[in-house]
């Protein structure tokens, strides 16, 4: 395989603590060098001159709908929404029909997405058989077939105990538990945030304690076991806090947060606009302030999209009966370019090498002999959203025609150039 | 003068000069009722569908009504007569009555939302009859008509509503309705049943209807659906009873000149008692024949185009 130079560039790698101008060498699919400048015989030149060059980015929250909703998602479809938008690595979410708790049906998912050859996938196996909350999967053989964490997503196993097993056997097998806080009690079948918005629409509402308190419980089996927990789309501020606290204590716990939950909030539902119908809901503008404050102080570690593809007949629904979820794999990078006042460094930590840490994949650096899977984009350049144009099979996304900043130029994967301007490369 | 909005949705959205010219139209079409021949030339030839997907005997007789007395060709849809049962969508539903060239669609549904999707989908004008616990305008429409008959002008004037507050649609249109008239309304119930930041819609919450009944000029009972007691929100009709129901004992604490209001129907000996159902004050009745001249003026203004009231 020829060598290859990313030429010009700003180079942002968090790991590395690099954020300069500078040039990367690939040689053979690998990082080589990375230099101010790199000069090399017979290697491919990549003008990079006012772009920014950084590991390809890394989603540990989507839903792939294979096995079993093929008409919403395939493996295929969802490797190429994540390339386009620039992210190289995917954990992909248990509850596929049927769901993921079985070493074939691990396995199945790891061997298509290797046909596809794009995206890495990387299956979180479920925590009790069929999501139900009733037994354990069995995550020992989970694991030995590429799990490389648990969770019952969508689901909060309510059972205590059965959770605290989970947590210790998770532990013994140094995979972390990813949850979905809902106190299923509490929320008792709501739609959106508990709220004056709730009222005035007439829809059932999810109070933030419903999350809170779960949380609180799951940060104690934390504790109790030992085991890494990560939570996941955290969506209130009373989280935050919990969250803050516990990592002052030095508990092994990490948390993500989803564009949509850290730039939408519920005062946008007034029109039953059934493509903001999110599970957690989206919530007031204060929780999402005190979210961008924790991911600024590193409360929240990663940043996540739990792209939720749905079919256009069910969010074409009444909004009771329409489906929670938006597809987000396409638009999670221009979100935060233009939504988010920090840093780029920092923005890039949490879309790369953070998520890869806790998923303890090797993924999310550019450090010399890593895989070269590297993403090329215009910090400044504009886009327009039009879900027309999505890799995505599904089209749920309420930020259609918005305008956004930060273009995908190029994504290489492995050392090849996979995606430039918008198309495969074949 | 023709109202601000095609369709009528929601007392949120209304304005209070259109709620006014609603009120005014109302007023000078209830004499139609009275008459011996109860019709009116208005809208012949208009095309009306009552699309009834939740069981309803007032509101759709009512609607059923105006539109009749206004010369209009009606339609009537009801879940086990319609496709819906065979698991038609609602936009299918839209497009299919949108396809006949109807000039207004009447709905009564059990999601929140469903008449402004219904708004989305097709050209007709929309008159939401009941969408889930979100409003009911022409409802709180209608009950502006009775106060007023009543009442006069209502700024200043002192509502309660009580009861089930969170499930009520009446009671949302209702905070919003009576407010934007310059009355001063308050909700009572128990804990379970009043939604969150209530407040902010305008209206005073209470929990202790003894406190509040002897400074309000309109008592406005919702009916309690008993089911709500299997979820603890609730704790028992005896209860109930005692804390929110509306007895004469009660009522003698009251203001002379209030009047009793209930949207109907009325749970005789829960909510209200037997004796001040049939009382003179308790305008239930009135209600449903404002309800009548009510829905004959949005009718007529919302499709009556340019002809006259004959």
């Amino acid at each position: 395989m020829a060598k290859m130079i990313i030429k010009g560039g700003r180079l942002i790698d968090p790991l590395n603590k690099i954020d300069k101008k500078a040039d990367v060498l690939i040689n053979e699919g690998r990082v080589e060098r990375v230099e101010d400048r790199v000069n090399a015989k017979n290697a491919e030149v990549i003008d990079a001159s006012g772009m920014v060059v950084c590991p390809g980015l890394v989603d540990m929250h989507v839903h792939l709908r294979e096995p079993g909703r093929e008409d919403e998602e395939t493996i295929q479809t969802g490797c190429k929404a994540a390339i386009a938008g620039g992210i190289t690595s995917i954990a992909c979410m248990p509850n596929t029909q049927p769901v993921n708790d079985h070493e074939s049906v691990c396995s199945s998912i790891i061997e298509k997405a290797a046909e596809v050859g794009l995206a890495d996938v990387y299956p979180i196996g479920a925590i009790s058989k069929g999501l139900e909350g009733k037994s354990l999967s069995e995550m020992a053989h989970l694991a030995e077939a590429g799990a490389v964490a648990f969770s019952d997503d969508g689901k909060t196993v309510m059972d205590s105990n059965l959770l605290r097993r989970a947590f210790e056997y998770a532990n013994s097998l140094g995979k972390p538990l990813i949850v979905h806080c809902e106190d299923e009690n509490l929320s008792d079948a709501g739609q959106i945030n508990e709220s004056y918005i709730s009222t005035v629409l007439g829809l059932k509402g999810i109070p933030a304690e419903a999350e809170e308190f779960i949380i609180a419980r799951d940060i104690s089996l934390a504790k109790l076991s030992g085991a890494r927990v990560h939570i996941a789309h955290v969506s209130t501020s009373g989280s935050v806090s919990l969250i803050r606290e516990a990592k002052k204590h030095d508990l092994p716990v990490t948390a993500e947060v989803t564009p949509h939950h850290l730039f939408l909030d519920e005062e946008m539902l007034t029109d039953y606009d059934t493509n903001l119908k999110v599970n957690p809901p989206l919530r007031s503008k204060k929780d999402t302030e005190a979210l961008v404050k924790g991911l600024r102080d590193g409360t929240i570690d990663a940043i996540a999209t739990d792209h939720a593809p749905h079919a256009a007949f069910e969010k074409e629904k009444e909004f009771i009966y329409a489906p929670f979820g938006m597809v987000g794999l396409e638009t999670m990078l221009p979100l935060c370019i233009t939504n988010l006042d920090m840093n780029l460094s920092t923005l890039i930590e949490k879309l790369t090498v953070n998520p890869a840490k806790i998923l303890d994949i090797k993924a999310g650096n550019l450090s010399q002999g890593s895989r070269a899977d590297i993403l090329i984009f215009n910090n400044n350049a504009k886009v327009e959203v039009d879900s027309s144009n999505f890799f995505s099979m599904s089209k749920n996304t309420p930020y259609n025609g918005m305008k956004l900043k930060g273009k995908i130029e190029s994504v290489i994967k492995k050392g090849k150039v996979v995606f430039k301007e918008g198309k495969f490369v074949e | 003068m023709p109202l601000e909005t095609k369709h009528l949705l929601a007392i949120k959205n209304l304005s209070s000069q259109d709620i006014n010219t609603i009120l005014e139209t109302a007023d000078s079409l209830q004499e139609v009722s009275t008459r011996d021949i109860k019709k009116v030339p208005t809208l012949r030839g208009r095309t009306i569908v009552n699309l009834f997907l939740e069981p309803s005997t007032r509101t759709r007789t009512s609607f059923e009504l105006a539109a009749k007395r206004l010369s209009a060709d009606t339609v009537g849809i009801s879940k086990s007569s319609s496709a819906v049962i065979k698991g038609e969508s609602l936009k299918d539903t839209a497009k299919t009555l949108g396809a006949y060239n109807v000039d207004a669609v009447v709905i009564r549904h059990p999601a929140p939302g469903a008449a402004a999707y219904l708004a989305d989908y097709m050209d007709a004008s929309i008159i939401n009859a009941g969408d889930g616990a979100h409003e009911h305008p022409t409802q709180a429409l209608l009950d502006l008509f009775t106060a007023n008959q009543h009442l006069g002008s209502l700024k200043g004037k002192k509502i309660a509503i009580i009861g089930d507050i969170y499930h009520s649609r009446v009671a949302r249109s209702n905070i919003l309705a009576f407010s934007k008239m310059g009355a001063k309304v308050l909700v009572v119930g128990p804990p379970g049943l009043i939604p969150k930041e209530v407040e902010k819609m305008g209206a005073q919450v209470s929990y202790d209807f003894d406190e509040v009944i002897p400074e309000v000029d309109i008592i406005y009972m919702l009916r309690i659906q008993l089911e709500r007691q299997q979820q603890n929100l609730f704790l028992s009709v005896r209860e109930y009873v005692k804390r929110y129901g509306l007895n004469s004992k009660r009522l003698a604490r009251a203001k002379d000149c209030v009047v009793v209001m209930h949207p109907g129907p009325m749970n005789r000996g829960i909510e209200i008692s037997a004796e001040v159902a049939d009382m003179a004050k308790n305008l239930v009745t009135d209600q449903v024949s404002s309800g009548v001249a009510v829905r004959m003026a949005v009718l007529y203004l919302l499709v009556g185009g340019v002809s006259g009231l004959g």
